[in-house]
């Protein structure tokens, strides 16, 4: 399976990162939270960032993820230069391209598993009817057409995860993006919400994982490591697996 | 255009879903706004029924009557000049009315003749003291808008000829006759017998202003032969368009002067009265209490409208980290402003709601209790009510609204 993964075509550039830095003033301090990271990614790749608290992975995931802009640097998001556009035309960007998966799931209480993945739809401007059935057929892609209408105190930790998965594809983002996913969930839901992702990542969606657990990582094919705002190593899956077993 | 009525309905359903899981804090905050809507509602109707109340004391004086009397009706500062003025007679009308008909397109259209005085009016043990007794004649009909509401006005015959007959107004029949028909009873005035012909409708009296319903008309005769002594006369002349009152001034200011005799060097020495100078006296008067009551109880609603935003500052903050997964959903910062703004409105909304319950509760209990006080709400007065609390939602919920949309999306989700 892996051979046939590095056999595939790669797919056009998604994301293309190149040099970027950001930096916070913090008071008298300003730290340099990434110091020039460069990274391209092709559609269907199925990415980890790893690295320890502090190595600039927050940050990259927030750059990623369009929520924030990077202090210099260039980024393109299927072309288009986003790193000077403004906060709606990021929302967006984020609205139409990105899915994020959260590791507190964000779900909002007080609404069903279908309002809830419903959000997405109806910030794109979509009219009501097809966006019930929009949200109610991916909920059914993720295994939970029989929860469509139990709000998130009435659903188990990986269900709840689900639906935030659910939310994140309805859009048909270009990537989905997973800030550990598993963070909250006990491992054995954990494996199963890790073998949904590999679902769709066999299904062809782009998918980011941000982690520090390197059990998490290992699903993915290629693992880019951080460290102190700059990337230490960028491996694709086999050269992980030789890695291993030459170490081993 | 099609997205922002989608957001604008799911705004809506958040604020129902947030007022249904805060009822408590909802309700409390909806308080003040219930508060300031009665207060400001209920000082509207007040003004109104002030308002109303006046127009209809001012009604009875007519606004198309000028009155031909000795003194000006509020310039009474130098008031012992007036008093040195000869009196204006009765007999004036005469003349008064035979130069309207002698003139070509005359802006007035009769002269009517009218004594008062006070009199004690009884009828058996029951007696009113300090009546507004009017003489008149039979025209006066025609000047005045006189309803009975039992019997009639006196007619041609016993208006020249005298007749001992009266009408009375409806609360000096009702505290003469509590329980009995007063058609065709005799009642004393000044100690003479009089028929009573007719009862005015009831008009209702305001601040003890003018009004019909304390006062008795007589024929003019009857009126001279019994208490003419110290008497007051006035004319009163309806003109014909109410639009050209200056210029009907002018005319009878001539034609008085014509009838005093007077040489072009004297200034008169007669004074035309009219409905509008009352009211232009009055008014400001009136605007200034309606602008102070509503400045007093209009306070009460801005401690509502703080109340408002200092719940949509806790809700902001409380919910930091929806309106981080939201941004991240793509909500773009006009979507935050207007679902907060949304959720500001509809507390006021349903704190306006109650509250024009509430107050039309108080109107109606007031309406009850008092009923000689002039009170009414009115649709202009609901749609006022409810387009100041969607208002006052919009104006406190804009500055919470503001800091939620401008919200880092970093920030906010990372927020606990």
């Amino acid at each position: 399976m892996l051979i046939s993964d590095t056999m595939r075509p790669r797919g056009p550039i998604v994301i293309d990162i190149e040099s970027i830095t950001k930096h916070y003033v913090m008071g008298e301090e300003t730290v340099h939270a990434l110091r020039g990271v460069t990274l391209q990614i092709h559609r269907n790749e199925y990415l980890a960032i790893m690295g320890p608290s502090g190595s600039g992975k927050s940050t990259l995931m927030n750059m990623l993820g369009c929520l924030d802009t990077p202090s210099s640097g260039r980024y393109e998001f299927n072309g288009r230069d986003v790193s000077a556009m403004d906060d709606d035309e990021l929302a967006a960007i984020r609205n139409r391209e990105i899915g994020f998966v959260f590791q507190t799931f964000n779900l909002l209480p007080r609404s069903t598993s279908l309002r809830n993945v419903e959000l997405p739809l109806i910030y794109a401007g979509i009219d009501p009817e097809t966006r019930e059935e929009r949200a109610a057929q991916t909920l059914r892609d993720v295994g939970l057409g029989d929860r469509l209408h139990h709000k998130p105190n009435e659903l188990s930790g990986g269900q709840r995860q689900r639906v935030a998965i659910a939310r994140a594809l309805v859009n048909d983002p270009s990537i989905i993006l997973a800030d550990e996913p598993t963070g909250n969930l006990d491992s054995k839901t954990g494996e199963e919400i890790m073998g949904l992702l590999e679902n769709l990542y066999q299904r062809g969606n782009t998918i980011i994982l941000v982690t520090h657990e390197a059990d998490i990582a290992r699903h993915a094919r290629r693992t880019v490591h951080l460290r102190d705002g700059l990337i230490e190593s960028d491996a694709t899956a086999e050269a992980t697996e030789i890695q291993t077993l030459a170490f081993s | 255009m099609k997205r922002f009525l989608y957001e604008l309905t799911e705004s809506w359903k958040i604020a129902a879903t947030q007022m249904r899981s805060n009822k408590t804090r909802s309700m409390l905050t909806a308080l003040g706004v219930i508060i300031g809507i009665v207060a400001v509602t209920l000082m509207g109707t007040a003004i109104n029924g002030i308002s109303t109340g006046f127009d209809k004391s001012m009604a009875v004086l007519g606004d198309d009557v000028l009155y031909v009397g000795v003194q000006p009706w509020l310039e009474r500062d130098d008031w012992w000049n007036y008093r040195s003025r000869k009196k204006i007679k009765t007999e004036f009308a005469e003349p008064l009315n035979r130069m309207i008909s002698a003139t070509e397109d005359s802006n007035l259209l009769l002269a009517v003749p009218v004594s008062s005085w006070f009199r004690t009016v009884r009828y058996n043990e029951n007696l009113v003291n300090n009546v507004y007794i009017l003489g008149t004649t039979f025209d006066f009909l025609a000047i005045s808008t006189v309803d009975c509401v039992k019997g009639r006005f006196f007619n041609e015959i016993e208006s020249r000829g005298g007749a001992n007959v009266v009408v009375i107004g409806y609360d000096v029949a009702d505290a003469l006759f509590p329980s009995e028909n007063p058609i065709d009873k005799s009642v004393l005035i000044n100690g003479q017998p009089f028929k009573v012909i007719g009862v005015n409708t009831r008009q209702g009296t305001f601040l003890g202003l003018f009004s019909w319903d304390s006062m008795v008309a007589v024929p003019l005769p009857a009126f001279k032969k019994y208490f003419s002594a110290k008497s007051e006369s006035e004319i009163r002349v309806k003109v014909k368009d109410k639009k050209k009152m200056a210029e009907a001034k002018d005319e009878l200011t001539g034609y008085m002067r014509r009838i005093r005799a007077l040489p072009p060097e004297k200034e008169n020495d007669f004074a035309l009265n009219e409905q509008q100078a009352f009211k232009s006296t009055l008014d400001p008067v009136k605007n200034s209490i309606a602008i102070a009551g509503l400045f007093i109880t209009g306070l009460s609603l801005f401690v509502g409208a703080i109340g408002i935003m200092n719940i949509t500052f806790v809700s902001v903050k409380e919910r930091t980290k929806e309106i981080g997964t939201r941004k991240a959903l793509g909500a773009r910062r006009r979507t935050i402003l207007l679902q907060f703004l949304i959720e500001s409105t509809a507390l006021c909304l349903v704190g306006g709601f109650i509250g024009l319950i509430f107050a039309f509760l108080l109107c109606s209990a007031i309406g009850a209790a008092l009923p000689s006080f002039p009170i009414s709400i009115s649709l202009g007065l609901v749609i006022t009510s409810m387009i100041v609390s969607v208002l006052t939602g919009l104006v406190s919920g804009f500055a919470p609204a503001w800091t939620a949309s401008r919200l880092d999306p970093v920030t906010a989700l990372r927020y606990e």
